[in-house]
């Protein structure tokens, strides 16, 4: 009788967990709301992208993005709680459910898009490989690079196309992979490798925490494209849609001109009809989304604008100092474009 | 209360025997449905998802470079083959590691054993400090303070101009075979069954009628002088190319990269201080009487210990030294903290990030050491069973 007890209880166990295991589609944001807070996948340490300062508090432009969203979703843009993942983890943390939304320095490829069950919900910033050497080495251009020691970060799009570029210009490399950039980064410094590749904001990012930053220089080739912006899981249209939104606010309200500064005072005395849609004061485009109705109001005012964003983590003031470039507004020089809110 | 005589015949529940077969099927069902259901249930939810699964992702072209690999590797092989290069990286570790640490270990064990006080407390310091700092911490060690302070290329020490020593590895001349090579691979076989010959011959001689024979040095001139014969008659077997420095590397030649010593270098000092305590154990096993009457035959300290003691000491020492084996085995994993191109940091890492096929990727490499570690646990226990002393 023990035994048929002990049995039962077995099967009784194993289909419980079988149908709590079992996810219904379209239930993260559901999920989010019960709990209050979004769980937001960054890397381990990526100055400009996501990185944790003194007091344990991630900055960086990736992680401003999850503020956004969480600022559009429940008025506050604290409501955030973030985990700190390498290359190797990223995707299975966000396809198991840990996670909510993936904003680590992510390169949409058609292979993610599909068949890894995530879908890409927009480009945050637009980037490309490069290569950061010494500058002993009296390397200036990448084809020179015949034979080097090449440290790159394991399971990376960096690491296919390395290997593509070096194998269309009949050039050679050795690879040495690391698990981390911080690793790939040290191994540079103490010569183990001549040349560290990586997308070339990682490379003005990880040049910034080296030792002595003037003695390295980044060649002037970019290899390939790398359009890096947050990931969610596919079948969940109403999350994507919320998170390619407040994308696509923040683009729009820096094209408006709305900054964080003016932004209240906007919302309540504009006579521009595109403005009063975007900042709720017209249409109930907030509902239509499943957000709040002022949800470009709280992105902007507590986190701030495309371009706000972009200067305070990674613009002039900041070490890295890295140009607008292709991130600017499309009317502006870059292909940065966000569809209209109406 | 069960009385056999007066059990029923037939089916009846109340048969011991008949309750014995029915539980047992009842769990075998329960554990088969369990196993089918989980298995379902895993398939659903992927598809369900639009995650892909199966094994096809073995055959897609895997489009990165491998710092070492053993056999022949472009960037268009499939991720079948990066599964084979890192299986052969783990097990070049696994094996190198394993020879030298039961060396190594025994050394220190016997050792530990001196009665000499200076080797002795040498001996203690050595397996304390190394068993009890963690493995990777010993691995970290000897890359990051060890290997990587070595100077660059550029300024690497070379020994007589063939090997060099610098951050980027040993580079080593590179052994090219010539015409010669396959005459002395044969004299090589040859030479290998003229030893095991000798040897049988002179055990049988031994046995009979008591007298020795110096195996160990007739088989190792024998392993020189045929092959040596075959080199002569028929030219070198390989011709030695050597590493140049060139631009940013050396070329040419072979290398042994930093990564691969490092991880070696550490797992034999860790383990070989394991291996040593039980070694020490073995030994001390060994009955005192057994040493007695060894000296009472005449016989010293270095033939007491070979023929007397660790033959016997061998019954206690092989099972644990198993375990250590395959310790090593798993611990050559950790190779992922400093880039070493073995199958944990390869397939479980690089591949299973660029497919996203965790479940396939992690059940296959879990096979794998697992393999691994029973042909090791088979190995060792068919040679415990040979050298096991059979008690009259």
């Amino acid at each position: 009788m023990k035994m048929l007890k002990s049995t039962l209880a077995v099967l009784t166990a194993a289909t419980a967990l079988g149908v709590a295991s079992f996810a219904q589609a379209g239930a993260t944001l559901d999920a989010i709301q019960k709990k209050g807070f979004i769980q937001c996948g960054v890397s381990d340490g990526l100055p400009g992208f996501s990185v944790p300062d003194a007091s344990g508090k991630i900055l960086g432009i990736d992680a401003d993005v999850c503020r956004a969203v969480a600022a559009a979703v429940f008025g506050d843009a604290t409501k955030v709680k973030f985990s700190q993942l390498n290359a190797k983890e990223r995707f299975t943390a966000l396809q198991s459910g840990e996670i909510d939304v993936l904003s680590r320095n992510t390169t949409w490829t058609s292979s993610r898009d599909a068949g890894m069950g995530l879908v890409f919900a927009g480009v945050t910033y637009y980037d490309g490989v490069g290569f950061l050497v010494n500058k002993k080495l009296g390397v200036k251009s990448a084809k020179e690079l015949d034979g080097a020691t090449i440290c790159i970060q394991a399971g990376t799009t960096t690491e296919l196309n390395v290997s593509d570029y070096f194998r269309g210009n009949g050039l050679k490399y050795v690879p040495i992979t690391f698990d981390t950039s911080d690793e790939s980064a040290k191994s540079l410094e103490s010569g183990r490798c001549d040349v560290l590749t990586s997308d070339k904001s990682q490379l003005y990012a990880q040049r910034s925490k080296l030792g002595n930053p003037t003695d390295y220089v980044v060649l002037p080739e970019t290899i390939s494209k790398e359009p890096l912006g947050p990931v969610v899981r596919r079948g969940d249209e109403d999350w994507m849609a919320i998170v390619k939104w407040t994308l696509f606010a923040m683009l729009n309200a820096e094209e408006a001109g709305v900054t964080s500064k003016n932004v209240e005072e906007m919302a309540k005395s504009t006579k521009n009809p595109d403005v009063a849609r975007l900042l709720g004061a017209d249409g109930e485009y907030g509902k239509d989304l499943k957000v709040r109705k002022d949800w470009v109001v709280q992105i902007v005012k507590q986190v701030g604008n495309y371009g706000e964003v972009f200067d305070k983590n990674l613009g002039k003031t900041t070490p890295l100092a890295i140009d607008r470039g292709m991130n600017a507004l499309w009317n502006n020089g870059g292909i940065q474009y966000a569809p209209p809110v109406r | 209360m069960q009385n056999q005589i007066g059990a029923p015949k037939g089916f009846s529940l109340t048969d011991p025997r008949v309750r014995a077969w029915l539980f047992q099927i009842i769990t075998i069902v329960a554990v088969i449905s369990l196993g089918w259901f989980l298995f379902h249930n895993t398939q659903t939810n992927l598809e369900h998802r639009g995650i892909t699964s199966g094994f096809g992702f073995l055959e897609r072209s895997a489009g990165f470079g491998i710092a070492q690999h053993l056999i022949s590797y472009t960037e268009s092989d499939s991720y079948a083959r990066v599964f084979l290069i890192g299986l052969l990286n783990t097990l070049l570790v696994t094996f190198i590691g394993v020879i030298l640490a039961t060396l190594l270990g025994f050394v220190i064990g016997v050792a530990r054993l001196s009665k000499n006080w200076v080797i002795n407390k040498l001996a203690t310091v050595y397996i304390e400090i190394f068993r009890n700092i963690p493995p990777l911490l010993q691995i970290l060690f000897w890359y990051f303070a060890v290997f990587l302070t070595l100077p660059g290329p550029r300024a690497a020490h070379g020994i007589f101009e063939t090997f060099y020593f610098s951050s980027r590895g040993l580079n080593m001349p590179a052994a090219i075979p010539t015409s010669g090579a396959w005459p002395f691979t044969i004299a090589v076989v040859v030479a290998i069954v003229a030893i095991v010959i000798m040897s049988k011959w002179a055990t049988k001689r031994f046995e009979a009628t008591g007298q020795p024979f110096h195996k160990f040095w007739v088989g190792l001139a024998i392993f020189i002088v045929i092959p040596a014969l075959s080199a002569l008659v028929f030219g070198a077997p390989v011709h030695w190319e050597f590493a140049q420095l060139q631009g940013f590397n050396f070329v040419g030649g072979w290398v042994l990269i930093p990564e691969l010593l490092a991880l070696t270098l550490a797992l034999t000092v860790y383990t070989a201080a394991f291996i040593a305590e039980i070694v020490r154990s073995g030994i001390k096993s060994v009955s005192h009487g057994q040493t007695e009457a060894a000296a009472s035959l005449g016989l010293r300290n270095g033939p007491t210990l070979r023929k007397v003691i660790i033959p016997q000491a061998l019954r206690v020492i092989i099972p644990p030294l198993t375990s250590q084996y395959l310790n090593l085995a798993k611990n050559s994993s950790l190779a992922a903290g400093i880039g070493y191109p073995e199958m944990v940091s390869l397939f479980a890492g690089t591949v299973l990030n660029q497919t996203g096929q965790a479940i396939e990727v992690i059940a296959i490499t879990m096979s794998v050491y697992l393999a691994i570690s029973i042909s090791i646990s088979l190995l060792m226990n068919w040679y415990n069973k040979r050298i096991a002393l059979i008690e009259r």
